[in-house]
């Protein structure tokens, strides 16, 4: 990479800065490596990754309930846990740079709130579809309307807050705290509608699992979160130019609109195929950018892709939490994160205000 | 890394799962069967499972199963509509008899893959409903003889109710049930729900027939419903609202039900499960509906 010739010499600390980033990468990517390992071993079955493993090295074929346990439960299970946990932060390292405020978070501009309305019309209004779509759409329904809807209130927040190629991130700001409530609206006068075993659904959706995993959601959701996380891996250079102020970047030669467009769309696209395949998984979003950035600075080239990592790393370790501490039922997953989560925003926003020196 | 590089990554990250998905529909013989190895998923079915002497098969049971009191003893894999598949696969089922309404989807299409059978009991709130559930638990535990005997017994007792029913003076008394006093909103209940049900095999009407399922009422809907007697589940201690409070809502306190204070605690399960205890409970709140 580049970067060293665009820090004068004699700026020692940049380097050092730098070198500890690059640390953590390896760091973080062993750990995810780690944690990855140790979610296909833990569970409430009684397989392990290494029985099955020394059995197929002897050349015998696992059991149909290791099998069944290991590649249709654990792994699927994994597979979405590293995409949504890597989509949650890497979306919200992206809000957070394009607002220039480290409080910014995709939940925050109600893009959310879009997604979930989304994933809520289609649990709710799915069966008054046609039979035949409704067959056709199959597993795919619920992601697919969350991912259209947060694309739409994205959209709509874009030309609400954009006027002759200017975008007003105050007014983004309000107008997506105007789009997030009127989503919860949309979504009360759903839920209003909705019979009592609908609610129920509902009720347990908006705790987020990851326990509805199956090839097919990973599939669904996939693609997308790689195609987000890889447009959001390209703005780093732009996210750190547009912390100097939109006239700064500019002059020095960042396409500033396109950067914006960009980053909103990578971080909608993210938000809405974790919020659809995960359902509400609160804090990733907004602790794991703020952790990193206290650990290994502000740099977006380097935050982004730890981000990603961290991100993965955490919601693997909280998803095997959610699934053993009350086995054999399962504790949802926004549950895990949130009690793990708040304390640690709460941390950082005394720390910030200087109230607790830690 | 690059961007392409990581894109590389990403790449091959995809197709690893994929392929591994792939290699892992396979599938394998069943092993042989071995007791206990039936999971009851559902209050009602559980109760079922209990009263046809086949207690001893089960291995688990969800957390809506609380009767009989020996079903606490078993392993809880957890609320019926957010079940775990490895949860469930973890307790080593062979058969699964549940309730309308387990899932999610997702997860027993994984115990579809792993050789579980799997049968659903449907939900029917009315007397021949019961009877049905019976004979339908009792067939996939094989146990159709004494599942024909506990229908039958139920079926008596069920007809003894409705008689009894159908045996009170005047007009039959209008019953509000009350999920839930949340926040001041009364959340009731309306047509096709199992309290709609009870109240009908108990020999009353139900006060609100506008909609089907649970949903908050307005004060003035609730008035203008004028219920004789409010019928709640009993949820033990000071969890529920006590007679003064209860009574003192603006909704309720220019009802009928507020002048004679008529309210009626029940437990949830009991009143609400549509199981072998039905016949039981239904007598019970025609008694307390009526006086014996």
């Amino acid at each position: 990479m580049a970067v060293a010739e665009e820090i004068p010499a004699g700026l020692k600390a940049p380097f050092d800065r730098l070198r500890r980033a690059r640390q953590a990468h390896a760091l973080l990517a062993i750990l995810l490596l780690l944690a990855s390992l140790a979610s296909l071993t833990v569970g409430a079955t009684d397989v392990t990754l290494w029985q099955v493993a020394a059995k197929m090295a002897r050349g015998e074929a696992p059991s149909h309930l290791e099998r069944v346990v290991l590649f249709d439960v654990r792994l699927p299970r994994l597979a979405l846990g590293i995409a949504v946990g890597a989509a949650l932060a890497v979306s919200g390292a992206v809000m957070q740079g394009l607002f220039r405020n480290p409080l910014a978070d995709p939940g925050l501009v109600g893009i959310s709130a879009g997604a979930g309305l989304g994933a809520i019309s289609a649990i709710v209004l799915g069966g008054l579809l046609p039979a035949t779509l409704a067959g056709l759409a199959g597993t795919y329904l619920v992601p697919l309307a969350a991912v259209l809807s947060s694309w739409c209130v994205t959209l709509l927040l874009y030309r609400v807050s954009t006027r002759r190629g200017q975008t007003s991130v105050a007014t983004m700001l309000l107008a997506g705290i105007a789009l997030g409530a009127l989503s919860g609206a949309l979504s009360g006068l759903l839920i209003y509608r909705a019979d009592d075993q609908q609610l129920r659904d509902l009720t347990f959706w908006s705790l987020g699992s990851l326990g509805g995993a199956s090839w097919t959601k990973v599939a669904a959701a996939i693609p997308l979160i790689s195609a987000a996380l890889a447009l959001s891996f390209c703005l780093g250079r732009g996210l750190n130019a547009l912390a100097l102020g939109e006239a700064t970047a500019a002059h020095i030669g960042i396409p500033v609109q396109r950067l914006k467009a960009c980053a909103i769309l990578a971080a909608a696209g993210a938000t809405g195929a974790a919020v659809a395949v995960s359902g509400g998984i609160g804090f990733v979003g907004i602790v794991v950018p703020h952790l990193l950035r206290l650990a290994t600075g502000p740099d977006h080239r380097m935050l982004l892709p730890n981000a990603a990592l961290l991100g993965a790393t955490l919601l693997v370790l909280a998803d095997m939490a959610s699934r053993t501490v009350i086995s054999p039922a399962e504790l949802p997953i926004g549950i895990v994160t949130a009690i793990v989560g708040a304390p640690v925003f709460l941390w950082i926003l005394l720390r910030r205000r200087g109230l607790v020196d830690l | 890394m690059g961007c392409g590089a990581r894109a590389v990554v990403l790449g091959v990250f995809v197709a690893a799962t994929s392929l591994v998905g792939a290699a892992a529909t396979q599938q394998a013989a069943p092993a042989a069967r071995t007791k206990p190895d039936v999971l009851a998923i559902g209050g009602s079915v559980t109760e079922i499972v209990y009263a046809l002497g086949e207690g001893d098969r089960l291995i688990a049971r969800d957390s809506t199963s609380t009767y009989p009191p020996e079903a606490a003893a078993l392993p809880d894999v957890g609320y019926m509509r957010a079940l775990s598949s490895e949860g469930v696969l973890s307790v080593g089922p062979e058969l699964i008899i549940s309730e309308d309404g387990a899932g999610p989807p997702e997860v027993l299409d994984v115990l579809q893959a792993a050789s579980v059978d799997w049968i659903t009991i449907p939900d029917d709130f009315t007397a021949e409903g019961i009877r049905k559930k019976i004979s339908a638990v009792g067939a996939a535990l094989d146990v159709s003889e004494k599942a024909d005997a506990l229908s039958a017994k139920v079926g008596g007792e069920l007809a003894e109710v409705a008689e009894r029913a159908a045996a009170h003076d005047g007009a039959p008394r209008r019953v509000l049930f009350i999920l839930s006093l949340q926040g001041g909103r009364i959340l009731a209940s309306g047509t096709n729900t199992a309290a709609n049900g009870i109240i009908g095999l108990a020999g009353a009407v139900n006060a609100i027939d506008a909609f089907e399922g649970y949903k908050p009422l307005t004060d003035e809907a609730v008035n203008e419903s004028a219920p004789d007697v409010i019928l709640m589940m009993d949820r033990g201690g000071d969890h529920g609202a006590s007679d003064d409070a209860l009574f003192a809502m603006p909704a309720l306190v220019t009802t009928p039900a507020a002048r004679t204070r008529a309210v009626i605690r029940m437990d949830g399960l009991y009143l609400l499960g549509f199981g072998p205890r039905t016949a039981q409970a239904a007598a019970e709140l025609n008694r307390r509906l009526y006086g014996s």
